[in-house]
């Protein structure tokens, strides 16, 4: 019972982080249709930000604040990836709408030169994020199974991202025209909504969850310059699994890859239990190829 | 090609290629052994991104996961070459990982024909796997490339994690003979190379042929429009299985070649990066040419051996910008820039202003606009 408790939130981590690096790309691919293999990047960028958060604090300010630092460092991790994700559209992305394949590869260019500008700026070798000390420790429950704060903390913090997601994108007056935008372009654009400005923002807030996902992996371990391609690919997948255009299959994507990840590697090893989860993978694509959540829609192509 | 249509034009295009061809062979007479040595490796660099340009440029298929074909091909290689160094003992990291007898797929690798058969066999059975479970069920596009891309990071998992059968990290490495020649000579080495010559231009008429042929045709009618391809009566799974098993087969030649050159095949040579370097050596030299992209892998791969050394950090810069500028003001990558007709004037514009006119769209969304 102990062991399948700890399995089980094992797993609810494991798919907490995915979901919180897939979100964004949920929002770029799912929503936009670009490729952004700079994503990877953009959550490095977030977790530079928390990195030189915590340095002004122990610079600038008293050693008494030095634990709240990291509620300061959310916001401003987001800040930053959506200012440069901004740069980023404005800059590249715009030109290459309706080509996913070739964002693909700017992107990847763009994530290069990212990943070397860190290297230049902040060195090689990984740097260490003191996380505060109210997340060290964790909850004890039935007798011994112990559930780390940082983990919990980063379940929390997904949730309330999904939140505010859901918020935006079904509720408030923005999300609406992003929906319009997405879902048919032309129609959207004759009644009135700027395109270029939506497409600008949702691409804008898709990097700054990534800058958020970065602000939390900083409380799992050391953070350098390729940080993000360790998460890319599972997070791509977690797109692909859940199947574009709609929260709920992101969520379930992520979910279930965490989750059978965690048995998996159990039953077997790190090394076979992700070649079992690919091939889960492509074995569920067969039975349903546009992935769990598909949005229904009569175009062709 | 119809003979009858050869126009003076073409003869002089044959010209070219016959003197390319003379120029290759005869570079052991001008080369230093080590510069030869680089440029057969980039040759069977070459050989992969000809095969990669079969899929991309002429189906409209982007693969990310050509580095492990290759890689399959080259470990193919590299272990009958590891066997034969041995010399009937067990391999050296076998020995470190506590392994006391060959390994049961290891078996085959003793035979240098079947070492050949199997370097070219397992990637294209692995290609045609996935082809069929994916080509078949209409996921491609984003979805297979991403796919293809997980195919990549598994694979490699897999090889640095079972270090007792494959040499983990370190890879296969220390041979000494091939067939009983040593692979130090300089003789072997000239040897090698114009077998690598022979095999590239073997490939590269064997593309040409396939590209020609009304197969190809059926084929650039599926990069340009699937749907319509699968209206008209084709089934493109079919085809883009085909051409993905073709593809995977020529990377697992060129793997083959590089280890016989380059005397080590390691999991970071087929990883991500590699096989996305694979796939920009084809944007910068022209997907959709094959000697575009043949060239493309020649000279990049020429720039990064004098650069990467010298300004290792320069070089990651240029080859970002590389990718960002290939795909924005270079869509036909250089190639491109010898074949400027007035009809792709509007590749300038973004693709969905462009309408259904625009040429050589990888994506699947079919443009709705009109044009205007």
């Amino acid at each position: 019972m102990e062991l399948f408790i700890l399995q089980l939130f094992n797993g609810l981590s494991i798919s907490s982080i995915l979901l919180l690096v897939a979100l964004g790309l949920a929002i770029t691919f799912g929503l936009m249709k670009v490729i952004n293999m700079a994503h990877g990047e953009l959550i490095m960028i977030g977790a530079y930000a928390t990195y030189l958060t915590q340095n002004l604090f122990l610079d600038y300010m008293p050693a008494s604040m030095f634990n709240w630092y990291f509620v300061l460092a959310i916001p401003v991790s987001f800040a930053i990836a959506f200012a440069i994700g901004l740069v980023l559209e404005m800059g590249l992305i715009r030109f290459l709408y309706g080509r996913p394949l070739d964002s693909l590869l700017a992107t990847w260019g763009v994530g290069l030169v990212l990943q070397q500008l860190a290297r230049t700026i902040f060195g090689a070798p990984n740097v260490a994020v003191k996380s505060p000390a109210w997340l060290d420790g964790g909850m004890q429950i039935f007798g011994g199974t112990l559930l780390p704060y940082k983990r919990l903390f980063i379940i929390a913090l997904v949730i309330a991202c999904l939140v505010a997601m859901y918020v935006y994108i079904y509720r408030s007056l923005e999300g609406r025209r992003m929906r319009a935008v997405m879902q048919n372009r032309e129609m959207a654009a004759c009644l009135g909504v700027s395109t270029r400005r939506v497409d600008a923002m949702t691409f804008a807030i898709g990097s700054g969850i990534a800058g958020i996902a970065g602000c939390a992996l900083t409380l799992l371990g050391p953070i350098g310059p390729s940080l993000g391609t360790y998460y890319i690919v599972d997070a791509f997948m977690v797109v692909v699994l859940g199947g574009v255009g709609k929260l709920v299959g992101t969520v379930l994507g992520a979910t279930g890859i965490g989750m059978f990840n965690t048995l998996f590697e159990y039953w077997t090893n790190a090394s076979l239990g992700k070649v079992l989860v690919f091939v889960c993978i492509v074995a569920f694509l067969q039975w349903k190829p546009s992935g769990l959540v598909a949005m229904r829609t009569r175009s062709l192509d | 090609m119809q003979l009858t249509r050869i126009t003076g034009n073409r003869l002089w295009i044959l010209g070219a290629y016959l003197v390319a061809a003379a120029a290759l062979f005869s570079a052991p007479l001008v080369f230093s052994d080590f510069r030869l040595n680089l440029l057969a490796k980039f040759l069977a660099f070459a050989i992969v991104a000809l095969g990669l340009d079969l899929i991309w440029g002429y189906t409209g298929i982007l693969s990310l996961g050509h580095g492990i074909f290759f890689g399959l091909g080259a470990y193919a290689m590299a272990m009958y070459l590891k066997l034969e160094a041995s010399g009937g003992k067990l391999p050296d990291f076998m020995g470190w990982s506590g392994l006391k007898e060959l390994p049961l797929f290891w078996m085959p690798f003793e035979n240098f024909g079947a070492a050949v058969a199997l370097g070219i066999l397992i990637p294209a059975l692995l290609a045609l796997g996935l082809g069929y479970f994916t080509f078949r069920n209409r996921i491609r596009g984003v979805y297979f490339t991403i796919l293809t891309q997980a195919l990549v990071i598994i694979t490699t998992t897999l090889l640095v994690g079972q270090q007792a059968f494959t040499g983990g990290t370190n890879g296969v490495t220390g041979y000494s003979t091939l067939l009983g020649y040593s692979l130090a000579s300089p003789e072997t080495k000239r040897v090698l190379y114009w077998v690598t010559v022979a095999v590239l231009i073997g490939i590269f008429i064997l593309c040409r042929y396939l590209t020609g042929s009304r197969f190809g045709k059926v084929l650039r009618a599926i990069r340009d429009g699937e749907n319509r391809v699968r209206f008209i009566g084709y089934n493109p799974a079919v085809y883009q299985m085909v051409i993905f098993t073709v593809s995977a087969a020529i990377a697992g030649i060129a793997g083959m070649l590089f280890v016989l050159h380059v005397g080590i095949i390691s999991p970071s040579m087929l990883g991500i990066v590699p096989s996305i370097e694979m796939v920009l050596w084809v944007a910068i030299g022209g997907r959709g040419t094959l000697i575009g992209a043949a060239l493309g892998a020649i000279l990049m791969n020429w720039a990064k051996s004098e650069f990467s050394t010298a300004y290792p950090e320069g070089w990651l810069f240029f080859m970002g910008a590389m990718f960002v500028i290939a795909v924005v003001f270079l869509p036909k990558g250089v190639a491109g820039l010898f074949q400027w007709r007035g009809k792709d004037r509007k590749k300038w514009l973004p693709a969905w202003a462009r309408g259904s006119g625009g040429k050589l769209r990888t994506g699947e969304k079919e443009g709705s606009v009109p044009q205007g």
